[in-house]
């Protein structure tokens, strides 16, 4: 690709040192990466609590931006979850709003996107799945492992449902993390790859400026699209958090 | 991406694999930030970094979730309740006007309906009292005019039996005269005795 001497796609995602820093053998270092996590969560605490500083009774446009997203995520997890569900709920809004503002975060040009690195979803994702697991037993002791024997199942094809549910459900802090992480990979990717083709066509000539532009609009499409994916992606990674938790709250009956 | 120029370009050669074709751009500037391990792999899947962002992770998004269960979220609780119990105020209220708006409407309708009704009694005394007053005039006329027609008619037969007892002696008195200028004398006891007969 003629684009990938001038610019390159990855190159966006590599993760620098700004203070390098270890503790106890590892490398701790406040990196781009750590400055996003910070941003992110200033911006969505500063969002939120200075939006709300008003309590107003008749909310102001920003202050319902805050409510709607709190009882978004609230409606989510209790049609999920149930009532029960509801301790949460917490959780489930952190790391929504935390998803979403760093999906948000990361289409701006030239930011860093902390959600396109494995790790970060990953461990989200554990984040989930431990929750899950430490509360399932905590709540109903053994009686969690009825999540992997559906009700109804004839006693032959038993052994078979099973292996087939305890695969399921180790596979989903890999689905729910490489979901997130790949989505967010290759949009930003792609944009690379347009915004490119359009630094690379515009420096051509007369030509490669007119034929710049399908690629600039491409580009404009994209992160259009983007936003979108942003936004959708946050959603899912929440949604499928409720119903894993309502996993843990009601392992018997779905 | 969020850095220096510099940094990018010291950064870059950590993903030196994929980077192999486009690495003459960087040759020269010095070893990557990250160190050796790892040798270059596509970014996200680079262990090395793998540590410091779990740990960055950790604390950021600790701190974010504790405040947002501190702070935020009891906050956007209570605005939420707060105008939830005022909209049922409201109704509430609403309701309560209403009902006594419907009580009031019920009332003046009652009201109405007696002030007819009293009206509809006093129009029917007055009816009937004018009635009955009219009746006893109309007796006092009658009786009035009954009274004369009796009075008019005894007169009439006192008028009546003196002119017939005056005809007797009328046609007696011609009857003698008659009979005087015819035969030049009368008797009047003959004469008595015809108109007797004759009548």
């Amino acid at each position: 690709m003629a684009s990938a001497d001038k610019v390159d796609p990855i190159h966006q995602f590599q993760i620098n040192n700004i203070v390098p820093l270890h503790i106890g053998g590892f490398d701790v270092s406040f990196t781009n990466s750590a400055l996003f996590m910070v941003v992110t969560v200033l911006l969505a605490s500063g969002f939120l609590l200075l939006t709300t500083s008003g309590r107003a009774l008749i909310p102001t446009r920003l202050q319902s931006v805050s409510e709607m997203s709190y009882e978004f995520v609230a409606s989510m997890l209790r049609d999920a979850a149930g009532s029960h569900g509801m301790k949460f709920f917490p959780l489930v809004f952190s790391l929504f709003m935390f998803v979403l503002t760093a999906n948000l975060l990361g289409l701006f040009p030239y930011f860093f996107t902390v959600t396109t690195h494995i790790i970060v979803t990953f461990a989200l994702a554990a984040l989930v799945i431990c929750t899950v697991i430490l509360y399932g037993f905590y709540k109903h002791g053994f009686g969690f492992l009825k999540l992997f024997v559906p009700s109804g199942v004839p006693g032959i094809l038993l052994p078979l449902v099973v292996a087939i549910e305890v695969i399921s459900f180790l596979s989903r802090p890999i689905s729910l993390s490489v979901r997130l992480f790949a989505n967010m990979l290759a949009g930003h990717i792609t944009l690379k790859v347009f915004a490119g083709f359009v630094v690379t066509l515009t420096s051509m000539g007369a030509v490669g400026i007119a034929g710049a532009i399908l690629p600039l609009i491409m580009t404009v499409a994209i992160t259009a699209l983007e936003i979108l994916v942003a936004f959708l992606q946050a959603y899912v990674f929440a949604v499928l958090t409720c119903m894993y938790l309502n996993d843990a709250v009601h392992p018997g009956g779905h | 991406m969020f850095v220096t120029p510099a940094y990018a370009e010291e950064a870059a050669p950590a993903a030196a694999g994929d980077h192999a074709a486009q690495g003459e751009t960087h040759a020269g500037t010095e070893v990557p930030a990250e160190g050796g391990h790892g040798g270059g792999t596509f970014p996200p899947f680079n262990p090395a970094t793998f540590s410091s962002q779990i740990f960055w992770l950790i604390i950021t998004f600790g701190l974010f979730y504790l405040f947002l269960k501190k702070v935020v979220m009891p906050r956007l609780g209570g605005i939420l309740e707060v105008r939830s119990n005022r909209i049922a105020q409201d109704l509430d209220q609403a309701a309560k006007l209403k009902s006594e708006a419907d009580a009031a409407v019920a009332a003046y309708e009652q009201e109405l309906a007696e002030a007819k009704a009293n009206a509809n009694t006093i129009g029917q005394k007055a009816r009937d009292e004018a009635k009955a007053e009219a009746e006893v005039a109309r007796k006092g006329v009658e009786a009035g005019l009954e009274k004369k027609l009796v009075e008019a008619e005894e007169r009439i037969t006192a008028i009546k039996t003196s002119a017939m007892k005056d005809v007797g002696s009328i046609a007696e008195t011609t009857a003698s005269a008659i009979l005087e200028s015819l035969v030049g004398k009368s008797d009047k006891a003959e004469v008595v005795a015809a108109v007797k007969a004759a009548r």
